[in-house]
Formats: C-alpha cells, sequence, structure tokens
C-alpha cells in the first residue's frame, strides 16, 4: 500500500524533473538509433563522445572562454571524434558480424575512458557556463528547470529534423537504402560511404549536442561521464525497438521517464534494485518482443530507419 | 595423425599454463602475484572460450557467473568468526556454515553452472545483437543485486578476511582443469554438433541439431569454470562487486578476440600475453627500474594499451594472434615426425 501511495502520491516536482531526464536521454537515443538504422551498429562508445565534448565545455569553462565558444569547441571536437572513430574502427570493420563490431566499440568505449583519465585525471573538472538554465522556473509550487523544458524541446526538435531529412531528402533516402541493402545500394549508385559518413557526422552533432544538455544536468565531468546514461538509453532503444527512429526515441525517453521518476518517487531500498528491473525489461523484450515495444504491429522488419 | 593432432591441442596450452607456473616458482613474491592472476584469468578466458568460441554467440554476461562464483566461495570459505563484521545481514543457513577451500570452489562451480542454466534457459534462443544486449543485461543485474542484497554476501564492502588460499598451485590447477574441460568438451559429439551450429546454422539443423539445445550445454559448462575461476579469485585477494564487472568484462573480452576466438590455443595465448603486457604496465604505473632508467606510467595506461591491441587486432587481423586455429605447428613438420616413427 505504501507502494502504491508513494508512486500515486508522488509530486508534481518528482514528475518534472522526470521528464527532463527522459528529454535528454531521448536525445541520446536519437544518436543511437541513427547510427544503427544507417551502420547496423550498436555504439557503445556513443557515451565518450558525450564525454569528450563535457570535457571541451570543461576546459573552455576553467579558461573563462564566452559560453558560445565553449560550444562551438565541444561540436568541433565531438563531431572530429565521431568521424575519426568511423574512418579508423567502424570502416574497416564494415561487412563483420554485429557482434564483432559490437565488441569494438566496446573497445573504443573503453579506450577513449582511459586516455581521458590519463589526460584529465581521475578527479573531474567543472563545466558550469550553462548553469543559468538550471534555474527553476516556479509555476504553482512545482521548480521546472529551464534545462529541462530546453532538453524535451531540443530532443523533439531533433527528431523532428531528421524525420524529415529522412523521409523527404534525397540523402535520407540515399541513407534508408544503404541501411536496407549497403552492396544493392551501392550497384544503385548510392555513394555509400558518403552516406555512412554523413549519419556519423549528424550523431557527431547530436552527442555534442547531449554534451551541452548533460553538463547542465550534472556539471562535474569525470573520466566515466555518461556512461551509465548510456547503458541506460541504450537499454530503453532495445525496449522501445531499434528499427525505427520513433520507437527508439520513445524507448530513450521511457526509460530516462521511468529512472527519473521510481528514483525519485520509491524509497532507496528499493530504487537501488532500478537497474535490475529495467534491464530485466529489456530481456523479456528481447525474448517476447524482439522488434520492440513500439514498434508497428505486424509490421516487417523491412523499415529500417 | 588424428591422434597426433588430438595430443598437440592439449599438450601446447598445458605446456604453456606448466610453463606461466614455472616462471611464477623464480621471481619475486610481488611478481607472483600476477603470475597467479595470469593463470586465473586462462580459467576465466577459457571458460569464456567454451561458449563464445564454439557457438559464435557473443556473451558480455560471463562476468557475472565470475562474481557469482567468488561471492559463492568467498561467503563460504570465510571463518565464522570473521562474518558479522562484514557481512552482519547475511543469511542464517551461510552464518553459521563454513566450509574448507576445495570444497568452497567446487560448490562455486556448481552455483556458476546452476545460474548459467537458469539464464541460459530463456537467453539462448538470442543471438548476434540480441544476445550481446540481452547478456549484457544479466551482467547488469547481477552486478545490482550483489551490491545491494546483504543476505547473501558483503554488498558494498569489501571480501577481506577469505583465505587467501590461491597460489600458483591452485591457480595452475584450476587453470589446466579449464583447459582439459574445454579441451574433452571441444573433442566431444557436444562440442562438435554446436561448433556445426556455429558455421552453419540451418545445415546444422538439417541434420538433427538443436541449436538451443547445443547452445545451453556450453551455456552451462562454461558458467561451472566461471563460477570456478570465481572463486580462485575471490582466494587470491579481496574483491568487491566493482572488480567483477565492466573493467573485467572488458579485459577478459579482449584476451579472448585478442588470441582467437575461435580455438582454445586462442584463449589460453590471448590470456597469458595480455595478463604479461597488463601485468607490466601495473608495475610501470607505480613506477618500475629498468636498465637505463625508471619508467613510470601515468594511471589509465593499461587500458589504453589493452584497448588500441584489441582495436588493432579487430582490424588488421580479426580472428585473433593465433588466427582462431589450434596450435600452429606447420602440417609438414607433423608429417615429417608420423612418417619416421612409422617408417
Amino acid at each position: 500500500m505504501t507502494f502504491v501511495a508513494t508512486v500515486l502520491g508522488a509530486d508534481w516536482q518528482t514528475l518534472a524533473d522526470a521528464f527532463g531526464l527522459g528529454g535528454i536521454y531521448a536525445l541520446m537515443a536519437v544518436g543511437i538509433g541513427l547510427v544503427f538504422g544507417v551502420l547496423r551498429l550498436v555504439n557503445f562508445a556513443y557515451g565518450q563522445l558525450v564525454m569528450a565534448g563535457a570535457y571541451a565545455l570543461a576546459f573552455a569553462y576553467e579558461r573563462g572562454w564566452p559560453v558560445w565558444v565553449g560550444i562551438i569547441l565541444c561540436f568541433a571536437v565531438v563531431v572530429t571524434l565521431a568521424v575519426a572513430m568511423d574512418w579508423v574502427v567502424f570502416r574497416p570493420l564494415r561487412g563483420h558480424s554485429p557482434a564483432v563490431m559490437l565488441v569494438a566499440t566496446f573497445a573504443v568505449a573503453f579506450l577513449m575512458q582511459s586516455i581521458a583519465l590519463l589526460w584529465f585525471g581521475p578527479l573531474g573538472k567543472i563545466a558550469a557556463s550553462l548553469s543559468a538554465l538550471n534555474q527553476p522556473w516556479t509555476i504553482s509550487g512545482v521548480d521546472i528547470r529551464k534545462i529541462s523544458i530546453v532538453a524535451t524541446a531540443v530532443a523533439a526538435g531533433c527528431l523532428l529534423a531528421l524525420v524529415l531529412l529522412l523521409g523527404r531528402t534525397r540523402v535520407g533516402l540515399h541513407m534508408r537504402a544503404a541501411a536496407l541493402d549497403f552492396q544493392t545500394a551501392r550497384l544503385l549508385g548510392v555513394r555509400a560511404n558518403r552516406v555512412i559518413g554523413s549519419a556519423v557526422l549528424v550523431s557527431g552533432l547530436l552527442a555534442a549536442t547531449v554534451a551541452v544538455m548533460l553538463t547542465v544536468q550534472s556539471p562535474l565531468v569525470t573520466p566515466d561521464f555518461a556512461l551509465r546514461d548510456t547503458i541506460l538509453v541504450l537499454a530503453g532503444v532495445v525496449l522501445g525497438g531499434m528499427n525505427r527512429l520513433i520507437s527508439a526515441t520513445l524507448g530513450g525517453f521511457a526509460i530516462g521517464f521511468a529512472s527519473g521518476f521510481l528514483g525519485g518517487a520509491l524509497p532507496t531500498n528499493q530504487s537501488q534494485y532500478l537497474p535490475s528491473f529495467l534491464f530485466a525489461a529489456v530481456i523479456l523484450v528481447l525474448l517476447i518482443r524482439p522488434r520492440g515495444l513500439f514498434a508497428r504491429a505486424g509490421q516487417q522488419a523491412v523499415e529500417r530507419v | 595423425m588424428r591422434h597426433a593432432h588430438a595430443v598437440l591441442e592439449l599438450l601446447a596450452p598445458v605446456v604453456l599454463v606448466v610453463a606461466v607456473a614455472l616462471f611464477g616458482t623464480l621471481v619475486s613474491s610481488s611478481t607472483q602475484t600476477y603470475v597467479i592472476t595470469t593463470l586465473v584469468n586462462v580459467s576465466i578466458v577459457v571458460a569464456l572460450y567454451v561458449f563464445i568460441g564454439n557457438s559464435g554467440v557473443l556473451s558480455f554476461g560471463h562476468v557475472s557467473f565470475v562474481a557469482v562464483g567468488a561471492w559463492t566461495a568467498g561467503v563460504l570459505s570465510m571463518p565464522v568468526a570473521e562474518k558479522p563484521a562484514i557481512m552482519p545481514n547475511l543469511a542464517a543457513f551461510l552464518r553459521d556454515t563454513t566450509v574448507g577451500n576445495v570444497g568452497s570452489l567446487a560448490i562455486a562451480a556448481g552455483v556458476g553452472a546452476a545460474y548459467a542454466l537458469i539464464v541460459g534457459l530463456p537467453l539462448m534462443r538470442l543471438s548476434g545483437l540480441a544476445a550481446g544486449i540481452a547478456t549484457f543485461g544479466v551482467l547488469e543485474i547481477t552486478h545490482n543485486v550483489l551490491r545491494y542484497w546483504e543476505k547473501i554476501g558483503p554488498g558494498l564492502n569489501t571480501f577481506s578476511a577469505v583465505p587467501e588460499t590461491t597460489g600458483l598451485g591452485q591457480a595452475a590447477v584450476g587453470a589446466l582443469i579449464a583447459v582439459a574441460v574445454a579441451f574433452l568438451y571441444q573433442r566431444s559429439r557436444y562440442g562438435r554438433m554446436l561448433r556445426a551450429t556455429r558455421e552453419d546454422a540451418p545445415a546444422a539443423r538439417a541434420v538433427g541439431v538443436s541449436v538451443y539445445g547445443q547452445r545451453l550445454v556450453a551455456f552451462t559448462l562454461s558458467g561451472a569454470l566461471a563460477g570456478l575461476a570465481g572463486g580462485l579469485y575471490v582466494h587470491l585477494l579481496p574483491v568487491n562487486a566493482e572488480v567483477l564487472y565492466l573493467d573485467l568484462t572488458f579485459i577478459t573480452l579482449a584476451m579472448l578476440v585478442i588470441g582467437g576466438a575461435t580455438s582454445l590455443w586462442g584463449a589460453v595465448v590471448g590470456a597469458v600475453v595480455v595478463s604479461a603486457v597488463d601485468s607490466f604496465l601495473a608495475e610501470a604505473e607505480n613506477g618500475v627500474h629498468l636498465p637505463g632508467g625508471t619508467l613510470d606510467l601515468p594511471s589509465g595506461t593499461r587500458i589504453v594499451v589493452v584497448g588500441t591491441l584489441m582495436a588493432l587486432v579487430l582490424i588488421v587481423r580479426p580472428a585473433g594472434l593465433t588466427a582462431g586455429r589450434e596450435v600452429p605447428l606447420p602440417r609438414a613438420f607433423l608429417r615429417g615426425v608420423l612418417t619416421k616413427f612409422s617408417a
């Protein structure tokens, strides 16, 4: 009974915070889903791109550079790294089984994390140039942090832009073709490498955006920054359904919202097992509904993006 | 000819393990710890190989069997007098019993097998990406539960006061057991059937092999070996839930991939080579004296080097250092020896 009471009686505050976390996770899910849609690649190292961007922001903040310089630096670093990752690791491995690629991204993730540890040390740096966004708007007693609204709006905007890009433009058509059948797409004149390159570029832009949002939420940047978040978002993407961008994003939002809400509403001795329940849900979905919760019913696994 | 190959297939890893153990008797006691760790790593990687190598299905979950084995052996072998201090909320039947060293290892193997069987029953239907993510989920769940459930172990505490019985001898015997079990399994009809499913699942199915059943057999067997390795681990040094988590998963997978995932020889070579590199770097992170000066690497170098090595091997030589073959003795040499003997 107490359990139900805590859940139902949860204040609007918890809901608002959970919504903000869901927004940020949705944004990460868009990036992971896009790369999966085009490259058939689950990128464990996505969180380390975010981490690199956060370090760029911290670097700029430490030197007292203006906010926009920091953000530009963050975007430059993340996009460069994303493209470099594609060139050095993913391109040579293209055509290998998804499992090999998964192991490779796992290795890259650890590599980048350790490089950050070597470079910046374990203690962490502060990136607080946008802390103004952490201020709440108070609406009838509920503090809604501006970042919650900004994150959700940005996630929705990015998703909309991507859906339009994929569905309405030539590049998007090529991306979907390359995702469906790399060889045939090439035979039909799609410059598949360029298409994949642009997908990687877009996912890098998204990772940089996430870095900006996450540093507002938690300004302390350590080598394992965004690691937990990435693992949760990956789970959410699988939960929602990897084959469509919309369902992947919804999955990301759902897991962010669920972990934020339950984490805030349940007492600690229950919420500490939250990851177990989330991952048990992921395994269940993989077994029972492998295409994901939000996949279209009866839909063939043809529409990949 | 076939028998000669079979003998070599077993002999080469055995010789390597024994050589590592003998090397351990020659060095200082601080270096010896690294050698013992290397041997325990061999056990873990061979356990990984039994499933991943033979089935071709990825698993991120094996470190959870190692962790469960470590928990079992650690809780059971800790002296009763020490238990309340480290594990105040332990369940009564665990609190009042203590098992000897060998017994705790055997039970660790049994619990590892049982847990792998339970996990495998639903999960062995999956393959490829789905298997990778689901087994990753298993790792997360196991880690989460072991961290917080204080009825079955120390929770966030470290397993101190566990008798440190894993010396050179036990570690070597453990590694040899793992190698022997893996060898017997891969020569058995079950091992052959599983490898048939790895090469061509529809063809294997067509001749009546149950892909699900064979994977489950291998998963359970490798769970037992992983549990045993976990028991050895907890008797080697005071571990906690964080030690048996992502880093260990990464490094053991790296060992398997670098050595060559599809052969027993590859698994053992990978474990030994990467452990050697890793131990040297770990030592160098604390500063090491070499002829020509002191080498003092910043902490974090280890994973950078191993990660780079792994990425390089994946890109340049995807089948691993041993190319995924068994013992690399040239066939021509073998043929020469055999004809000489038969003449």
